[in-house]
């Protein structure tokens, strides 16, 4: 008799595992939804992973998911939801740094680590000891394809930036800081807006500029589009831009006319490693879609969170902060991931180039 | 309603009281309850524009954003300088609450007086024109933040102020609307042209209107931008100002209590519908609806306008009106 | 100066599209005195038809681009949209037609706000990329043209533009030479008199919708053909531009629609090339409000003097 007993005293535990509780609140309708909705599912796929292979420190992690509707002031009432309503012991998000912002102070009063996903604000991890980013931020990858430029001979760029993001602005920004200052020349900086489909007059007025290259640090949606119609405008010089470039739809709306382009990413959903290959291939099994990399960010800061509690032994806000803080070289399919002083991702950046119909490798660049 | 004074007083006694024991609440629900508060001062604001005056306005949303940019401005300027003494902190805050609302006022000087010649659908775009522009401008001002945002406010804004703001909007619109001056604004809304030939001063009182109703607004964003501590320019764009709009219209225009009924069940409403996901006994695509909000609310917005224009209450109100 | 021109073209084909939605604008407004907010939306559709039905409809003309593919995936869009656009009417805003203009108003926004909200939950939010219906590419100046040589025309923007005067002819027939096309044009003078005469006023109306929804619908087409990446929220801004080209050139005035239309495009490419793109959509508005103050009834307007 006592040995059943003991048995099942060993195993009901088990079975009946007190679950951790990571809150998620991204943007999973209106205008922001296509970036939200794949961060999401990044995070929702690394999530499903973990559990599988038991979860962590013997407990499943439940992802309690928040849509903030791409709305100013819900991620304030969500976080403030999670953590006193849900009780988290870590919240996840957001894409948009003006979301991560408002929420951040919250999580900080609250000793609730926060880890962004893809928010590239400096602003963003400023607010406090307790608010992390998996993704570069825009000083960074703004010099690396600055130093591409000229290390090509492309001396005189001009700049098409998408105003509405503060992503795009903040890379505009310190790409044209460093090109300036290491003697390059910016020969002409137009605009567009997130949403926006038709670009002519810009390119238009881009191309009677003559620059060697144009420097287009925005979107998929938009870059597709952009790339089409300078293409069929005769502007021939080739495009540069950033990780913002990676979508699903990026090649099949610009088809041909991104050849002979360059981006700088932390990704590509080509890259033989074992560890991207198998996250491509669970992402294109479980959603049908090749991810981009919000997706991919999404599940690395899923899986630094989830490392983190495994190295702090428990979910206490005070050591968990500690051991997210400490995450130094972890294998992420974003890249070997470390978190510097700031609690900004500190990686190596791939510069990719489009051509037969997909992405090839070029170069690697390290912080 | 004996003595409106005396029960204005009484309210505001309460805010005072209540506020003490706020500190304890679970600070989700103590957000919902700010949110409402704030809601229902834009309900009652935009009902004395479009359900009292019967100029329909889309654009109630710029008010709030110039209201809520301004006393950030104020706060974050003159904060540091100020000192954190209570006093000093709370007439500073009061201050950037009233020159919020002077702000907005202005604003709204600015959309009214152009408005005037305008009717219904027209006057209905133009409105929107002009908190898009409001939302262009602060989108392009630097010192504002522009498209990344303003924040690092401080969180004055609490239950006392926000419900002192709310029972000063009610009282102040009721006595308004009610007393023989105020009629003024249900005639323009009842018969512009009968109005003018009774020798009303239509002009006047549809200014009048959005002014007021702006300037209530701009306190609201006011109290906003110090609860939240963070704004942008996104979140008083074009579906904030319906979201103000859908409260007036399921209260019932020209009801003031209806107004204030359809804030608090449409704040309380998407925080509820969050938990609906929780509900697993429902069918996997009924919580996936209920998880979008948007599509619920235009169903809404369409299912009420075919079943019950006229809102909740229609025309009653706190006070039995004299006319019907 | 060659700048100035390419702006002047790539403006024309963007107004064409604006002109093509705002002729639907027009015609309900001048029909029901209403403004249909969720015709925009409608334009959306209009894409969406064609994506999902492209496939199909282009390996019937043998796979792969060609004019009679396009030809069918636009006919086939416009008669979704027709349908679309009746459905809606009937539903949504016949029976409101008794009501004050408030309440059908506040019910085009809920229809306009379900439109793209149902669109990012059914279609996805994500943009999809549509299929090429027609290969297009730059046409090739001849150099004798000297300077002009240096202009780039492409097929997609002379289809644009081509189309849109097609249809636009084909619509002045229909309105000017049928018996609905008068029913039409009396009950937008005076409906009470109309029905007097025998009009049937719910027909008219329903066909009313039908048209400019088709026009909306093959604007949705031609657009994608020039920028194919669609989303469920595209027809917001479309719509926007489109209603404020509408009101330009005289509410209730078809050829007022064409020319508004035109004017903002090229006013766009023109503030966006020379001035400041961050201004594109505030100047839109502009544009709006002092029309709406100085000459309301459009410029090909005429006053209307209300009666007490």
């Amino acid at each position: 008799m006592i040995f059943p007993a003991l048995i099942l005293g060993v195993c009901v535990p088990a079975l009946a595992a007190d679950p951790i509780r990571v809150g998620e609140f991204a943007s999973l309708t209106g205008a922001s939804a296509s970036f939200g909705q794949s961060a999401h599912k990044g995070t929702e796929l690394a999530v499903e992973e973990i559990n599988a292979a038991g979860g962590v420190l013997g407990r499943p992690i439940e992802l309690i998911t928040e849509d903030d509707q791409s709305q100013a002031g819900q991620p304030a009432t969500i976080v403030r939801k999670l953590i006193s309503q849900d009780k988290v012991v870590a919240v996840l998000g957001e894409v948009a740094s003006s979301k991560s912002l408002e929420a951040a102070p919250i999580c900080q009063q609250n000793k609730i680590p926060m880890i962004s996903p893809a928010s590239t604000n400096p602003k963003v991890t400023e607010v406090g000891d307790y608010i992390f980013r998996v993704c570069f931020i825009d000083p960074f990858q703004g010099t690396v394809m600055s130093k591409f430029a000229r290390e090509n001979g492309w001396n005189k760029v001009a700049v098409l930036t998408d105003v509405k993001q503060d992503y795009s602005v903040g890379l505009a920004e310190f790409f044209i800081k460093d090109f300036l200052a290491n003697g390059g020349q910016i020969v002409r900086e137009q605009k567009y807006s997130t949403g926006d489909k038709d670009f002519k007059p810009q390119l238009t007025s881009i191309k009677a500029s003559q620059p060697d290259a144009v420097f287009v640090p925005g979107y998929y949606a938009e870059v597709s589009l952009i790339a089409k119609q300078a293409k069929l405008l005769g502007l021939k010089v080739p495009l540069l831009g950033g990780d913002g470039w990676v979508g699903d739809s990026l090649l099949k709306v610009a088809g041909k006319s991104l050849d002979g382009s360059f981006f700088s990413s932390h990704f590509s959903s080509d890259d033989a490693s074992p560890l991207v290959r198998n996250f491509v291939d669970k992402f294109k099994a479980k959603y049908g879609e090749v991810p981009d990399d919000m997706a991919a960010l999404g599940y690395d800061s899923a899986m630094i969170l989830a490392e983190a509690i495994r190295t702090a032994g428990t979910t206490d806000s005070g050591p968990l902060r500690q051991a997210i803080a400490s995450t130094a070289s972890h294998a992420g399919v974003t890249g070997r991931i470390t978190l510097d002083a700031q609690r900004n991702a500190s990686k190596s950046a791939v510069i990719l180039t489009i051509g037969d119909g997909g992405f090839r490798f070029v170069k690697k660049v390290e912080p | 309603m004996k003595r409106p004074k005396t029960l204005l007083l009484i309210a505001i006694a309460l805010c005072a009281a209540a506020s003490f024991f706020t500190g304890g609440i679970n600070p989700y629900y103590y957000d919902i309850l700010i949110t409402i508060g704030i809601n229902i001062i834009l309900a009652v604001s935009l009902n004395l524009v479009t359900g009292y005056t019967g100029q329909f306005s889309l654009g109630h949303a710029g008010f709030m954003a110039v209201g809520a940019y301004s006393s950030a401005w104020i706060t974050l300027t003159f904060g540091l300088v100020i000192g954190t003494s209570l006093p000093a902190t709370g007439s500073m805050y009061v201050l950037a609450l009233f020159g919020g609302g002077l702000a907005a006022a202005a604003a709204g000087l600015l959309v009214g007086v152009p408005s005037l010649r305008l009717r219904g659908d027209y006057l209905a775009i133009v409105t929107l024109g002009f908190s898009e522009i409001i939302k262009g401008v602060i989108q392009n001002a630097e010192p504002l933040g522009a498209q990344r945002g303003l924040g690092g406010m401080v969180q004055h804004t609490n239950f006392f102020w926000t419900y002192a703001v709310v029972a000063l909007a009610i009282y102040g619109i009721l006595t308004l609307v009610h007393s023989t001056y105020g009629s003024g604004f249900l005639a323009v809304r009842d018969d512009e042209i009968a109005a003018e030939a009774m020798g009303i001063n239509t002009t006047k009182f549809k200014v009048l209107a959005f002014v007021i109703g702006a300037f209530l607004a701009g306190v609201a964003g006011g109290l906003y931008a110090h609860f939240k501590q963070f704004i942008h320019p996104e979140g008083f764009n074009f579906l904030k100002s319906v979201d103000i709009v859908v409260m007036v219209i399921l209260g019932g225009m020209g009801s003031t209590a209806g107004v204030c009924l359809a804030a608090v069940i449409l704040t309380i409403l998407p925080e509820f519908l969050r938990t609906v996901s929780d509900y697993t006994w429902l069918p996997g695509p009924v919580r996936d609806l209920a998880e979008n909000r948007m599509i619920l609310y235009s169903l809404l917005l369409i299912i009420l306008m075919l079943t019950r224009p006229q809102g909740l209450f229609g025309k009653l109100d706190f006070i039995r009106s004299k006319k019907s | 100066m060659i700048e100035f021109l390419q702006q002047l073209i790539n403006g024309l084909s963007q107004g064409a599209i604006y002109a093509l939605i705002a002729l639907g604008y027009t015609m309900v407004f001048g029909v029901l005195r209403f403004i249909n907010f969720a015709h925009g939306d409608i334009y959306m559709l209009g894409a969406f038809a064609g994506f999902y039905t492209a496939p199909k409809l282009l390996s019937l003309t043998g796979g792969g681009p060609s004019y009679e593919g396009a030809a069918l995936v636009l006919v086939a869009a416009m008669a979704l949209c027709a349908a679309a656009g009746v459905i809606i009417e009937r539903l949504c805003y016949r029976p409101l037609r008794a009501q004050p203009r408030l309440t059908v108003l506040i019910a085009a926004i809920g229809v306009s706000l379900f439109l793209e909200n149902g669109g990012q939950f059914f279609f996805g939010a994500d943009p999809q990329a549509f299929p090429e219906i027609i290969a297009d590419s730059a046409i090739e100046l001849p150099a004798s043209w000297g300077d002009f040589a240096l202009l780039t025309l492409t097929v997609g923007q002379v289809i644009v533009i081509g189309s849109t005067i097609v249809l636009l002819a084909a619509l002045r027939t229909v309105v000017m030479h049928t018996r609905t096309g008068m029913a039409m044009r009396a009950l937008s003078l005076n409906p009470l008199a109309a029905s007097l005469m025998g009009v049937n006023t719910d027909a008219v109306i329903s066909f009313t919708f039908a048209i400019g929804s088709a026009m909306a619908g093959a604007a949705g087409i031609l657009t994608s053909i020039q920028q194919p990446s669609i989303d469920p929220l595209m027809g917001i801004n479309a719509g926007l531009k489109a209603f404020v080209a509408a009101v330009l050139g005289g509410i209730g005035n078809i050829p007022g629609a064409a020319l508004g239309g035109v004017i903002i495009g090229v006013l766009e490419a023109l503030v966006v090339g020379y001035i400041n793109p961050t201004y594109r959509d505030p100047l839109v508005f502009a544009v709006l409000i002092l029309v709406l103050l100085f000459k309301p009834s459009g410029l090909l307007g005429k006053a209307e003097r209300e009666k007490v």
